[in-house]
């Protein structure tokens, strides 16, 4: 990746956080620490990784994402606006009663969003039907899914896991978000899944980690992935809970409420700032 | 009646998609480690490269199931009643229910007929935690017949249907030449206007039978085969009040939740003065024990349907 690409990425990774801010502060509730997590990658995803067109979302040889950590719509709702899938502006509309950017993604409603999700552990599965589907059908798409640390520790999740192993997925590639905290706590205090990488390796899946901050690192990931026969391939990625706002990162409380006007004020001022000097690079 | 041909609806529903498989090459079948005992083993064997088992995991089952379906193929997922429904019941709702996805959810081994197996397995409340989905078709056949048109009405209808199984044979019923299956229609199979017996599955034989029996008696039983759950065929439902006055469900599942309760409402919102009665299992757990004798023992017989019917 060049130099202007990866700083393109990072204003465009920049805006994301924006919109997880801009939505869950009209909303007074929602995610944005696990969205912020995931920011760089939603970002890395629509703008670089993912075969999809905003103009047609349902082309049938797009890429697939499911959000299986589906909590985190903000960060996913962000990044699709910014990618031209709905208005910029409606991201103020997250969870008030006539929107339709629900709490949790709904695909029959918002453009691009593949699979309906919410409800932990599901996501993946439905992802690894997708990916079976499509070698079904001789579509080339591929699926991608991304999981929060907290829900692998959903049975179905290690179930999903074997299957995709069985049927030897390799147009699944599965992520893993390492933020390290879960509503009640760090979550090797509240039900540890370690060692994540070992685990995965074992259900047979080719498992690299990363930073979940590093572009290039992703960039390095998904090219490995796309080459990866035969079998399934999970990135986990390391990655900071509310990273890029001072006060929410690492810290537990972040996990599922809104910005209040003052904390809005001065998110978007620690962004405006981080905006102006990735622009003036 | 040892002379009544008699066939599993399990063994219908195999026949019905192997013959659906052959024409629908988007049609891709599921099941958990169970394939010779739903029969979507017979699939199985003419379309191998369609059929995937997904080994002792529902719920991951029925959410692959509900990524096929994103991708525009149609699904069929089998298991037994009680896993299906009951392990793989949050994935139903939030995967397939919510977003109203195209995926048949086949359940065999329902209800107390399962037998042997005892309590365990003999799931007596798929029709409660199915027909509580928003959308969700709920559907149970009474014989071969029946069954086989119901999978493929289930497969021409676009979304998501949980279709009730048993394993045990059962007798088939002499059809109309006219006969066909519609979603969401009752069936009048004999006339009367003492008492409205609706029945549904395997009890529909019982019904008859039953009808016979109150015959004998001077009781005028009309018997209505009620496959469908829902949508409820309110209308005939509301008929049958209005002409009989008095109507006896009967379905082997629990009478908290099925055919029953879903009776009651709609007459009771009705306003039609009609009293109604369940025959069904009565809140209880079941055990192991030969089919017939259990389904005696807990009084899905026609006996039973006929004391329940001269009991108000």
């Amino acid at each position: 990746m060049t130099p202007e690409e990866k700083k393109q990425l990072q204003i465009a990774a920049c805006r994301v956080r924006m919109g997880i801010i801009e939505g869950t502060h009209a909303a007074k509730s929602g995610h944005p620490g696990g969205s912020m997590s995931a920011a760089d990658l939603f970002t890395y995803l629509y703008f670089k990784e993912l075969n999809v067109d905003p103009a047609n979302p349902k082309m049938p040889e797009r890429d697939r994402f499911v959000l299986s950590k589906g909590h985190t719509a903000p960060g996913l709702y962000a990044a699709l606006a910014l990618r031209g899938f709905f208005p910029w502006e409606d991201l103020k509309t997250l969870r008030h009663i006539d929107s339709y950017l629900q709490g949790h993604p709904n695909m029959d409603m918002v453009p691009g969003v593949d699979m309906s999700t919410g409800s932990l552990g599901q996501g993946i599965s439905v992802a690894a039907g997708m990916a079976l589907a499509a070698r079904v059908q001789g579509n080339s798409c591929r699926v991608y899914t991304l999981l929060g640390d907290g829900e692998i520790e959903e049975g179905e999740v290690w179930e999903a896991l074997m299957f995709a192993h069985h049927y030897k997925l390799d147009n699944l590639c599965v992520i893993i978000d390492n933020n390290g905290l879960q509503i009640d706590g760090p979550i090797d205090q509240v039900m540890s899944p370690y060692p994540i990488v070992d685990k995965v390796k074992a259900f047979g899946f080719e498992v690299v980690e990363i930073d979940g901050h590093d572009f290039d690192q992703m960039e390095a990931a998904f090219a490995r992935a796309r080459e990866t026969k035969g079998v399934p391939f999970a990135i986990v990625m390391k990655t900071t809970k509310g990273k890029g706002i001072s006060f929410m990162e690492d810290q537990v409380g972040w996990h599922g409420k809104g910005p209040n006007d003052a904390e809005y004020e001065q998110a978007m001022a620690e962004l405006d700032q981080k905006l102006a000097e990735l622009e003036a690079m | 009646m040892s002379e009544v041909k008699k066939i599993a609806t399990r063994e219908s529903y195999g026949n019905a998609l192997k013959e659906l498989g052959a024409t629908h090459p988007e049609i891709i079948v599921f099941d958990a480690d169970l394939a010779d005992s739903t029969k979507t083993g017979m699939f199985r064997r003419e379309f191998p490269d369609r059929h995937f088992n997904c080994g002792i995991a529902e719920a991951n089952m029925m959410a692959v199931a509900a990524g096929a379906a994103t991708m525009g193929l149609v699904p069929f997922a089998s298991s037994f009643a009680m896993f299906a429904s009951g392990r793989a019941y949050e994935q139903i709702r939030n995967s397939i229910g919510y977003p109203r996805l195209n995926v048949k959810i086949c359940a065999s081994h329902a209800g107390i007929s399962v037998g042997e197996d005892g309590a365990s397995h003999q799931c007596c409340e798929d029709f409660a935690l199915m027909r509580s989905i928003p959308g969700m078709v709920v559907m149970c056949p009474a014989d071969d017949v029946e069954a086989q048109a119901m999978v493929k009405a289930a497969y021409a209808y676009n979304g998501p249907v949980y279709i009730r199984l048993g394993r045990s044979p059962v007798p088939v019923f002499e059809h109309r030449p006219d006969y066909s299956f519609t979603i969401g229609k009752g069936e009048v199979l004999a006339e009367g206007g003492d008492v409205a017996i609706i029945a549904t599955g395997l009890m529909v034989y019982e019904a008859m039978e039953a009808a016979k029996l109150l015959a004998e008696q001077g009781v005028h039983a009309r018997v209505i085969n009620m496959a469908t759950i829902k949508p409820l065929d309110e209308e005939l439902v509301l008929k049958a009040a209005r002409e009989c006055g008095k109507i006896v469900t009967a379905e082997e599942h629990s009478i908290i939740g099925g055919l029953g309760e879903a009776v009651c409402a709609v007459i009771a919102e009705s306003g039609v003065p009609c009293k109604v009665k369940r025959v069904g299992v009565n809140d209880v757990f079941g055990h192991s024990g030969p089919a017939a004798a259990l389904l005696k023992e807990f009084g899905l017989s026609a006996e039973h349907i006929a004391e329940v019917v001269k009991s108000f």
